[in-house]
């Protein structure tokens, strides 16, 4: 484990501050463009996964555990809404043969 | 934490009632374990009871908030009657799923600790999602799952890299020792309270990020629609003044143009929009974007009063919306529509209803004598404090355009006539509901100080 930290800190923290940034955005960017409901949610997982760098970074350079902690919290929880997401894609999938988001535009006035 | 535990353990106990299809004993069941929960909070008053090494403090904010949550939700709980029943043989899990997200409501209102407002914010919105999609085959609740899916999911993770950034910055979770190291590194700690601002605004529905709430609300079946704006609302301010009261009480001057900025937006954008719909349920919608524009200028303007003026605002505005949505309930089952044109002759037909929804639609518009009076004029008393004089004006002519929507369906409703004159037949705990709701009204629009010195 202390090697584990050790090698982390190899790397300046800013190269994962960006890094993580730069997964980030590109998450952000395909949730905006794309029209595929399950290349979206994959999109929010990357959001998610850059968050998990982040935090590991962090927690490593600081020696503190809670950040690696709250990663757990994130793992699993994540997975809590990716079930939930599927059943909602599935539920789109049976009523509509497709899941392309533009689709969903009854709701207007 | 009893009560989380009370009505966690009440939530397993009714699925399993559901599981041996006691279907009599759901409801009954239900609230037994919501007011164990509140007797619970109240005996936990004035105690300050903090749980795993600080990670929840049950201080009088989380009690006063929590005690309202769970009251709205057993007002929605006597309204639902035998509504689920109509979507689905399995009811049970309905009343669960409500159970489990109001649980996350109260984690958020009494975290103290980063993990615990994320895991709150998370357990109260995949409960949501749920709820929002309960009609399977219906498309457009379908939709309203779909799109409050993706757009929660997307405000999380922009959360989350907020909680990310500020760990960074500060080395903690907990909310005070953020706010003691909050100068170390400024830029990461503000850009971090950036995108956790963002992420609050998606999640209470504040513009420019309101964009999924008309759509949410008017797809998803009325009853869920009444649980989102008034519990979810109330849990979303309540986390967000305590995150922003508490952490990051040192940064004001950096974020009061942007947030003064969202507010001028929500008030335009909610209250001008709702004017222009047809349709009562999304005039609602639009309508608790612009309540959402009045709560946040509590937030931005941070001080001894903020908490007390929410809590009135909130009160005022969660009984006022669940009598509203009750009767929206009632008027969409009998005639099939929930247009404005479904409520003509309202009046003339069903004069106790027609009554309750101008009595709940005056309360949302803030007339005096209702409880919405006072939560407006505690509001403008924060900002006119902290001499925002162009800010009250703004508000106020917006509460002026928004008098004149909730008025065009008091007008359908007295001075418009009806095709059909049948009587709309509502049971007796429904009934119970929507005229409790207008006495709480009327009696905190005449005896406000009730509830004013509360925290």
């Amino acid at each position: 484990m202390e090697n584990i930290t050790n090698a982390i800190t190899l790397v300046p923290l800013n190269h994962y501050i960006l890094l993580s940034s730069i997964i980030f955005f590109i998450g952000i960017i395909g949730v905006i463009t794309r029209r595929n409901a399950i290349v979206v949610f994959m999109s929010i997982e990357l959001m998610l996964n850059a968050v998990n760098l982040l935090l590991t970074a962090f927690s490593a350079y600081r020696g503190d555990a809670a950040g690696q902690v709250f990663v757990f919290f994130i793992m699993a929880v994540a997975a809590a809404e990716v079930a939930v997401g599927l059943a909602i894609i599935v539920m789109i999938y049976r009523n509509n043969n497709s899941i392309d988001i533009d689709l969903l535009n009854k709701l207007k006035n | 934490m009893t009560s989380i535990i009370i009505i966690a353990i009440t939530a397993i106990v009714v699925l399993y009632l559901g599981l041996y299809k006691v279907k009599g004993a759901l409801l009954p069941v239900s609230v037994l374990g919501l007011l164990g929960a509140e007797a619970s909070l109240v005996c936990g008053w004035d105690k300050n009871i903090s749980y795993f090494n600080e990670m929840l403090v049950f201080n009088n904010y989380a009690i006063a908030f929590s005690i309202l949550l769970i009251a709205t939700t057993i007002l929605i709980f006597l309204m639902s009657g035998n509504y689920f029943e109509k979507i689905s043989s399995n009811v049970a899990e309905y009343y669960t799923i409500l159970l489990f997200a109001l649980t996350g409501g109260i984690t958020m209102v009494s975290f103290q600790n980063m993990t615990m407002l994320f895991i709150g914010i998370e357990i109260l919105s995949v409960s949501m999602y749920i709820m929002a999609g309960i009609k399977k085959n219906d498309t457009s609740s379908n939709e309203a799952a779909l799109k409050y899916f993706l757009m929660g999911s997307f405000a999380t993770g922009i959360l989350l890299f907020g909680i990310a950034l500020i760990y960074g910055a500060t080395g903690s979770f907990n909310l005070t020792e953020i706010a003691g190291k909050a100068s170390e590194q400024p830029f990461l700690f503000y850009t971090g309270v950036i995108f956790m601002l963002i992420a609050m605004t998606f999640k209470v529905g504040a513009a420019p990020f309101h964009f999924w709430t008309p759509d949410v609300y008017q797809g998803a079946p009325t009853l869920v629609t009444s649980y989102m704006s008034t519990v979810v609302k109330t849990a979303g301010f309540a986390a967000f003044l305590r995150l922003f009261g508490s952490a990051f009480s040192s940064v004001p001057p950096i974020w009061t143009v942007t947030i003064a900025a969202m507010v001028v937006i929500t008030l335009l954008i909610g209250n001008i929009t709702a004017a222009f719909q047809q349709n009562v349920k999304r005039m609602l919608a639009y309508s608790s974007i612009s309540h959402a524009g009045y709560m946040l200028i509590a937030i931005l303007l941070l001080g001894q009063a903020s908490p007390n003026a929410i809590l009135i605002y909130s009160v005022a505005y969660s009984i006022a919306s669940v009598a509203s949505f009750g009767v929206i309930v009632a008027v969409k089952e009998h005639k099939g529509s929930d247009d404005l044109s479904a409520f003509n002759g309202l009046g003339r037909t069903n004069p106790v209803l027609a009554f309750v929804m101008t009595v709940a639609l005056c309360s949302l518009g803030g007339i005096p004598l209702t409880a919405g009076f006072f939560g407006k004029f505690y509001i403008f008393g924060v900002a006119i404090a902290a001499n925002y004089t162009w800010l009250i004006a703004i508000a106020v002519l917006m509460a002026a355009v928004g008098i004149y929507y909730y008025f065009k369906v008091i007008i359908a409703m007295y001075l418009r006539d009806s095709e059909s004159g049948e009587s709309i037949q509502l049971n007796g705990s429904y009934q119970f509901v929507l005229i409790f709701c207008v006495l709480v009204t009327i009696l905190l629009g005449i005896a406000p100080s009730l509830i004013t010195n509360i925290l």
